[in-house]
C-alpha cells in the first residue's frame, strides 16, 4: 500500500474550459520548433543550419558547457529556420517534417548489467536528459553528478491539465523508473494521485492528496526528503520517464505528444494526439472561440506556461497542454477596487468568489488587477506554499542579495514553479517566479565561479 | 464611463514626459489608477491573477473604519452638547461633530497625499495607495481640538521622516499614523492632553462643573479608591456600558468599542487584519489588567479599572483593531504575530497603570512592539534554519 501524503496549502484555481478527454483529434504539424529556453541552465548552440536535413532524433542544438547535452529533433525533415532571439541566443530551431517515418536515429540499448555511464550516454544522445531537472537551481540536470533521489511526479494539479499518463503507458513507466533506479544511489520515488491504481516496483510510491501543488515533483520532494545544501536531487514527470522506457524498448526517442487544448477561450477544448514541439497554429484551428478580442495563447498552464504567440509559436516544455485566454488589455473596469462583480475570482474574503458564493461564470483574462507595489500583506504566499520554507523571507533574502540567508531559508530546495501560486494571490503583484529564477540562475554562476577557481 | 476613459486617455500624452503637464505625471497616474483598473498584462510568470489588489484592501480599511468615523462624528457634537447644556436633535449633532471633524480630515489628506504625490513625481514612480488608511486614521486619533497647524505638521513629519525616508508604502518601520500622535504628543503636550482638549465647546460657555477629562484622565489623577468612579464631562456616572458604546470624551475616532469592534468584524471576514493579533493582543492585555486589578494600589490608581473597563476606555481597542494589525509594521509570521500582540495588549495595561504621567499606553505599546517586531520575525524563522540545519548536519552523519 502506498503512503498517503495529505497537503492542504494551495489552491485549485476555478478556470473554465476544461478538455473533454473523451474528444480526440489528430494532428501532424507542418512545422515543428525546439526551444532552447525550456533547457535552462545551459547555452545552448544550434548545430545545423536552415536547409540542412535531419532524421528523428538527430542532435539540434548542443550545450557549450557539456557538450554529451543535446536537444533533439522530434522528427525527420529540413531545418527551415534558426530564429535569432535577444542577446544573439537562439530562439527556435524550426524543422519542417519530410514525413518520412524511417527517418530516425535507432539507439543501441544497454543491458541491465551495462555501466550506468552507459544508461546516461544514451539518455543524453536521445534528447531525453535534457527533459528532467535537477534541484538545486532547478535547471537540466548535470551528467556527471549522481544524485541522491530521483522524484518522479505522475500527475499535474495545475489549472486544466490533463492526465500526465494513462493505463497503456504503465508497463512503459515501470521500465522508465527501473532505469533511472539505475542512475542514482538513493530511491526512486514516485507520486501518483490519491486513489490512483498507479503501482510501481522499481520506485516508492507515494499518494498525494491535495490541491494544486500537489502534484508538483519538486512539492512531493519536500514533502518526502528535502535537498540539502550539497545534495542533488532530480525531477520529472512520469511522462518522460515513459518515454525513458520506450527508449529502452525500442532505442527510438518518443516524440509523441498528448496536448489538450484548454481554457476560458477555447472553443471545443479536447486532446490532440501530436508531436512535440508542433506549430500551435496548427494545433489551435477550430478551437478558438470566435468572440475572442485579443487571444493570450499559452503552452502550458496559466501558472507556469510560456506565452507564445499564435502564428509563430510552437508547443512548449512539458508539452501537453495549451490554454487560451482573453487578454483583457482593452477592459474598462471603472473603479475596479471596488468591485462586487460575481466574476472576478479572489480567494480573498472581501470578494463574492473568495467567501464560496459562485453567481455567476467566473471570468480570467491576463490583466494584473492592480498595479505593482511592494508587499504589504503578510501570510499571503504562505497559504499556497505547501513546504516548510517562510517564502516571504526568502524572497528578502533574495531581493538584499544575502546569499547565506538565502541558503539557511531554503533556496536550493525551490523552483520558480513552486512560486506560482504565491504570484498568483499575490495583492502586490510581485513578478516571483523571475525573481526566484534570476536568484538560482546567480547563484549557480557564482558557484561555477567558484569551482573554476 | 467609456468616453470619460477615452477623454482620459487623450489627455495622457500631455502628462507623459515631454508633455505639458509632465509633472504632474504622478497625479495623473494616481488618479487614473483610482478610476479605472489598470489594463497592464502579465508579461512573464503566471498569466491570471487574483483580482484583490492593494487599493481594494486599503478601502476595505477605511469602511471597517466608516462605523467609528460616523459615531466619531456624533459623539463630538454629543460631548459638545453635554458640556454646554444644549439640547440637540440628532442631525445637528451628528452635523456639528462632522463639521468640527471634517477640517481635520481634509488637511491630513490634502498634506499626505501632497507629500506622497511629490515623492512619488521624483522618484518616477507610480502613487501607492497606503496613505488612503493613514490620512483618515490620524484625525481620528487626535483631540478635536487639535489645531489644523498642528496637525499638518505632524502628518508632514510621519509621511517625510516615518515613510518616505525609509522607501516608502510598505517599507516603514513604524505604524504612521503613530508617529503622527506621538509627533503632536510631545511636540506640542499642552495641546495634546489635559481636561480642554478632548472636548470641542466651539466658543460657547460650559456648563458649571464641566471637566473634559478622559476616563483614563480622571483615574490617573485619582488618589484614593473611592475617586475612581468614572463620570462624563458634566459630573455625572458613567457606566461600563457608556464606556463600550462611547459616549465619552477622547480622541473623537477612538471611543467607541462598540463600533470598532463592527470595524473589526470586516477587518476579519474580509481577511485583512490578523486575528491572532486581536486575540492575543486582547488576552494580553486582559492578563496584565487582572494582575493590575488584584494587586492596585494607591500609587497605580489606573489598576482599579477592572478588566472590563480597561477594554472599553482609552485607545486600546483602537490601536489593537486597526493599528497593531498594519501588516507593513507587525509581524508577518504567525507565531510571531501572537507574540506581538499579546504584547501589546500587556505593555498597554503597564504603561497605564504603571507609566506614571501617560495616562494611556496604547500608542506607545505599539510603536515600541513596532520596533521589535523584526526581531521577533527574526527568532521565528530562526526556529526554521535550525529545523534545515539539524537535517544538513544528519545528512552529513
Amino acid at each position: 500500500m502506498a503512503n498517503i501524503i495529505q497537503i492542504k496549502k494551495g489552491l485549485d484555481i476555478p478556470l473554465p474550459g476544461a478538455a473533454d478527454l473523451g474528444h480526440v483529434e489528430a494532428c501532424v504539424p507542418h512545422r515543428v520548433g525546439v526551444m532552447p529556453e525550456d533547457f535552462p541552465g545551459y547555452t545552448w548552440l544550434p548545430i545545423v543550419s536552415p536547409g540542412d536535413k535531419v532524421v528523428a532524433g538527430a542532435p539540434l542544438l548542443v550545450a557549450r558547457e557539456k557538450e554529451q547535452l543535446c536537444v533533439v529533433s522530434p522528427v525527420a525533415g529540413r531545418v527551415s529556420e534558426v530564429r535569432p532571439g535577444a542577446d544573439r541566443f537562439v530562439e527556435a530551431v524550426v524543422v519542417e517534417p519530410s514525413g518520412a517515418k524511417s527517418d530516425l536515429i535507432r539507439h543501441e540499448i544497454p543491458t541491465m548489467d551495462s555501466a550506468r555511464e552507459e544508461t546516461v550516454r544514451l539518455l543524453c544522445r536521445a534528447g531525453l536528459w535534457v527533459l528532467m531537472r535537477q534541484r538545486p537551481f532547478d535547471i537540466v540536470p548535470d551528467p556527471d553528478v549522481i544524485p541522491r533521489d530521483i522524484f518522479v511526479t505522475a500527475f499535474d494539479s495545475a489549472p486544466l491539465a490533463p492526465p500526465v499518463v494513462d493505463e497503456q503507458m504503465a508497463s512503459d513507466l515501470e521500465s522508465g523508473l527501473s532505469v533511472l533506479a539505475r542512475l542514482t544511489t538513493g530511491r526512486v520515488y514516485l507520486g501518483i494521485p490519491y486513489d490512483s491504481s498507479l503501482t510501481s516496483k522499481a520506485a516508492r510510491v507515494y499518494e498525494f492528496q491535495g490541491p494544486h501543488p500537489s502534484g508538483n515533483a519538486g512539492v512531493q520532494a519536500a514533502w518526502i526528503n528535502p535537498v540539502n545544501k550539497g545534495e542533488v536531487i532530480w525531477t520529472l514527470d512520469a511522462r518522460t520517464a515513459v518515454r525513458i522506457g520506450r527508449l529502452m524498448l525500442t532505442g527510438e526517442t518518443d516524440a509523441s505528444a498528448e496536448v489538450v487544448v484548454t481554457g476560458p477561450e477555447a472553443e471545443h477544448p479536447c486532446m490532440i494526439h501530436t508531436i512535440v514541439g508542433a506549430d500551435v497554429s496548427q494545433l489551435l484551428r477550430g478551437h478558438v472561440k470566435e468572440t475572442v478580442r485579443h487571444l493570450r495563447v499559452v503552452s502550458g498552464n496559466v501558472l507556469t506556461g510560456q506565452r507564445v504567440e499564435p502564428e509563430r509559436g510552437f508547443l512548449r516544455f512539458p508539452y501537453r497542454q495549451i490554454t487560451l485566454l482573453e487578454e483583457g488589455d482593452d477592459a474598462d473596469e471603472f473603479m475596479g477596487w471596488a468591485s462586487v462583480n460575481a466574476g472576478s475570482f479572489s480567494v480573498k474574503r472581501s470578494f463574492l468568489s473568495g467567501l464560496g458564493l459562485r453567481l455567476g461564470a467566473l471570468r480570467f483574462d491576463a490583466r494584473l488587477r492592480g498595479r505593482r507595489c511592494a508587499p504589504i500583506l503578510s501570510g499571503e504566499y504562505d497559504r499556497v506554499f505547501p513546504m516548510d520554507i517562510y517564502p516571504e523571507f526568502l524572497l528578502k533574502a533574495i531581493e538584499a542579495g544575502d546569499i547565506e540567508r538565502m541558503e539557511q531559508l531554503g533556496i536550493y530546495e525551490v523552483a520558480p514553479e513552486d512560486f506560482a501560486l504565491p504570484e498568483f494571490v499575490d495583492t502586490s503583484k510581485q513578478p516571483l517566479q523571475q525573481i526566484v529564477r534570476d536568484a538560482l540562475m546567480s547563484l549557480r554562476a557564482k558557484q561555477i565561479d567558484n569551482q573554476g577557481r | 464611463m467609456k468616453g470619460f476613459k477615452r477623454h482620459l486617455d487623450r489627455l495622457r500624452p500631455q502628462f507623459e514626459p515631454g508633455g505639458r503637464w509632465k509633472k504632474l505625471h504622478s497625479v495623473f497616474d494616481g488618479v487614473y489608477a483610482f478610476l479605472y483598473t489598470p489594463n497592464v498584462t502579465s508579461t512573464a510568470g503566471v498569466h491570471v491573477h487574483d483580482a484583490n489588489d492593494s487599493k481594494r484592501t486599503m478601502m476595505l480599511v477605511v469602511l471597517a473604519l466608516l462605523p467609528s468615523l460616523l459615531f466619531g462624528f456624533y459623539n463630538i457634537g454629543f460631548q459638545h452638547n453635554l458640556a454646554c447644556g444644549l439640547t440637540c436633535g440628532f442631525w445637528e449633532t451628528f452635523l456639528y461633530g462632522a463639521a468640527r471633524a471634517l477640517p481635520q480630515i481634509v488637511v491630513a489628506y490634502v498634506v499626505g497625499l501632497g507629500i506622497e504625490f511629490t515623492a512619488a513625481q521624483i522618484r518616477g514612480r507610480d502613487v501607492q495607495d497606503g496613505f488612503l488608511v493613514t490620512g483618515l486614521l490620524i484625525p481620528m486619533i487626535c483631540p478635536i481640538d487639535t489645531p489644523l497647524w498642528m496637525l499638518a505638521v505632524a502628518v508632514a513629519f510621519a509621511v517625510i521622516f516615518a515613510k518616505e525616508a525609509f522607501g516608502g508604502t510598505g517599507y516603514n518601520i513604524f505604524n504612521i499614523a503613530l508617529i503622527a500622535r506621538a509627533f503632536l504628543f510631545f511636540a506640542y503636550p499642552a495641546a495634546m492632553s489635559g481636561d480642554q482638549v478632548f472636548v470641542s465647546l466651539g466658543g460657547s460657555a460650559a456648563v458649571d462643573g464641566f471637566s473634559g477629562a478622559t476616563p483614563l484622565g480622571q483615574i490617573s489623577s485619582a488618589l484614593h479608591p473611592a475617586d475612581v468612579q468614572l463620570t462624563d464631562a458634566v459630573g455625572n456616572p458613567l457606566s461600563t456600558l457608556d464606556c463600550f458604546l462611547g459616549f465619552m470624551p477622547g480622541s473623537w475616532g477612538e471611543t467607541s468599542t462598540l463600533c470598532i469592534l463592527i470595524g473589526a468584524a470586516i477587518l476579519l471576514i474580509s481577511g485583512v487584519g490578523s486575528w491572532r493579533i486581536m486575540l492575543s493582543g486582547v488576552a494580553g492585555a486582559v492578563l496584565m489588567a487582572c494582575i493590575a486589578w488584584v494587586s492596585a494600589s494607591p500609587l497605580c490608581p489606573a489598576a482599579y479599572l477592572s478588566p472590563l473597563q480597561q477594554l472599553c476606555v482609552g485607545g486600546f481597542a483602537f490601536a489593537i483593531v486597526f493599528m497593531a494589525t498594519d501588516p507593513v509594521t507587525a509581524c508577518r509570521t504567525r507565531s510571531g504575530q501572537c507574540v506581538y500582540g499579546f504584547l501589546i495588549g500587556l505593555l498597554t495595561i503597564v504603561i497605564r497603570c504603571y507609566g506614571l504621567g501617560y495616562p494611556e499606553g496604547a500608542m506607545s505599546a505599539v510603536l515600541i512592539m513596532n520596533a521589535f517586531a523584526s526581531l521577533i520575525d527574526r527568532c521565528v524563522v530562526r526556529v526554521n534554519i535550525n529545523r534545515r540545519l539539524r537535517r544538513l548536519n544528519a545528512m552529513q552523519r
